[in-house]
């Protein structure tokens, strides 16, 4: 082994189904789990002599992305043919874009972590879907023939092309998080992996630290789960650092990562890299977006999921906020810290019982705040989540903390459980969730628990 | 104006995943150079003041709403298929985008 240490470089393409209800260049309706081939007409099965046209909401939903990116919108984009021949592809070529994308350079800032450029956004059409059968192993190599459904081919493709500022999997792992919530909260894709909606190609190389060139990097294409782009990044690093030490170079290729043994293995090598022959799509002309559509979208912007995590982590950390964003919970732990509860207790009580309805915020601050029994709170957040409440009604059902009422039944549960008491006063202190148990049986749950605890601890101190 | 090589041509062939015999080779490749030979008459012309051109009309923006259209029956979608497998296409395995 040798005592240099590396550095991961890491870049990511990220691709998303456009939630619009037709494909990209036709009229075809996109429902998933629909019958094989019942989604298809002569553009998306390339007839000869079919024309594509553009949906204009795909090219508007990636402006969108493009300005909540802060990327440049094209003034000129342009569609172009990437070529390659395979079944799931029946015109011979893809309609993506190249030299002149519809978004161009812009940044993604992670909280409590990095800024991550942003090279491009462009729209694209998605291929079918292929079934490769027979064989031995269900893949395409080695199968005696596959079966293609169309269906899916042509569905509008955003893809988000990033620099390679990402240095661990982590980085990798929160920035992904980041832009898939950044598109859900755009309306502009479901983005699940699960789905397939959302699929990743990660670039890894390594280098030692304090080098400033890039080394050959390894694509792992078509990834489609948060663990598995995780535990594949963490194999190509450590399989390309160890070639190094062995004193190997490596070359630039393409990997599938096998989640089952944790093994990445060659996809195409460079030899057999892929040959576009890329150049401007005849069929259609250039999409200069108006700059007052532009700017309407623009203003249209919500407040995006990094901005919010910034405002919250002020308050919480960076984890919290950001999983307080990540799960939608967090306009309700806003809802409760501006109506006086403490932000903690804002951002757990959201996360741990965020079912109700937003307009109940305020009443459910004054009942958490004030010292009412556990059965009123249950109640409360159970009748927030389906109407309006009354906060009234549930703070007259306040705690029993009045220590002349608990002493004498505290002093009862001592005097019937002598035993227990001399195994607490012998050091076992754990006896306590006992006696607590007891009294909150004896008051029906009204009793308050810290006044409850307090109360014994004195009086088994003796 | 530079001769596609056989190597060029073996390539290109390739990628269209075609198998030529050595006299389709010869043939297509003659083919071939006279196509370029033709298309590189543009190049004796002095372009530098032209931006480059993706689409012979000055046009820009042309799209369609969101809206779905009906789709192709499936038995007419399969028309023309080779060979199927229910509703699916079938074809000789390949590999996957």
């Amino acid at each position: 082994m040798s005592s240099t240490e590396w550095e991961p470089v890491i870049g990511l393409e990220v691709h998303a189904h456009l939630k619009t209800r037709t494909k990209m260049f036709c009229r075809c309706e996109l429902a998933y789990g629909a019958g094989e081939n019942t989604r298809t007409c002569p553009v998306c099965l390339a007839h000869p002599g079919a024309l594509p046209v553009p949906n204009r909401k795909a090219i508007q939903y990636t402006i969108e992305l493009g300005l909540a990116l802060g990327c440049e919108i094209s003034e000129r984009a342009i569609f172009a043919r990437k070529n390659y021949f395979y079944p799931d592809l029946p015109k011979g070529y893809q309609i993506s874009q190249y030299e002149a994308p519809l978004c161009g350079p812009g940044a993604l800032d992670v909280p409590g972590g990095v800024r991550v450029g942003i090279t491009r956004a462009h729209l694209e059409e998605d291929a079918a879907k292929t079934v490769h059968a027979g064989g031995a192993t269900g893949r395409s190599v080695g199968a005696d023939y596959s079966l293609v459904d169309f269906n899916r081919g042509g569905t509008p493709l955003l893809e988000i092309v990033s620099e390679p500022d990402l240095h661990s999997a982590d980085d990798a792992d929160r920035f992904l998080r980041l832009l898939r919530q950044t598109i859900v909260e755009l309306g502009i894709s479901d983005a699940e992996m699960e789905k397939g909606t959302l699929r990743a190609d990660v670039n890894v190389s390594v280098r030692p630290r304090g080098e400033t060139g890039f080394r050959p990097r390894w694509e792992l294409k078509n990834m489609n789960s948060f663990t598995f782009i995780r535990r594949g990044i963490e194999a190509a690093v450590r399989e390309q650092i160890a070639a190094y030490d062995r004193g190997e170079t490596l070359e630039q290729s393409t990997y599938d990562y096998d989640p089952d043994t944790d093994r990445l293995t060659v996809h195409r090598s460079k030899e057999e890299a892929d040959d576009y022959r890329y150049f401007p799509e005849p069929d259609l002309v250039p999409v200069a977006p108006p700059a007052d559509l532009v700017e309407r979208l623009r203003s249209g912007l919500p407040e995006l999921p990094g901005a919010r995590i910034e405002r919250l982590a002020e308050h919480l950390g960076v984890e919290s906020a950001s999983q307080l964003v990540s799960t939608g919970n967090d306009a309700k732990a806003e809802a409760f810290a501006a109506h006086g509860v403490e932000w903690k207790a804002a951002a757990a009580l959201a996360m741990n019982r965020g079912d109700f309805l937003p307009e109940n915020a305020e009443a459910l601050a004054r009942i958490v705040q004030a010292n009412v029994t556990r059965e009123a709170l249950d109640e409360a957040f159970a009748a927030a989540a389906s109407g309006p409440i009354e906060a009234d009604p549930y703070l007259a059902q306040t705690a029993l903390g009045d220590e002349s009422e608990l002493g004498p039944v505290i002093d009862a549960i001592l005097a019937a459980n002598p035993g227990q008491v001399a195994t607490y006063r012998g050091g076992k202190e754990g006896v306590l969730g006992f006696f607590v148990g007891a009294v909150m049986r004896e008051t029906q749950g009204k009793a308050d628990p810290k006044v409850v605890n307090r109360l014994l601890r004195e009086k088994l101190r003796g | 104006m530079a001769e596609i090589s056989r190597d060029q041509l073996l390539h290109v062939a390739a990628l269209a995943r075609l198998e030529l015999r050595d006299d389709e080779l010869e043939r297509l490749g003659a083919q071939l150079n006279d196509i370029i030979a033709a298309v590189s008459k543009v190049a004796e012309l002095d372009l530098s003041d032209v931006p480059p051109t993706s689409h012979p009309l000055d046009v820009v923006n042309v799209w369609a709403e969101d809206e779905p259209r009906p789709s192709l029956p499936v038995e007419e979608a399969l028309a023309n298929a080779p060979q199927r497998d229910g509703a699916y296409f079938k074809v000789p395995p390949g590999g996957t985008s």
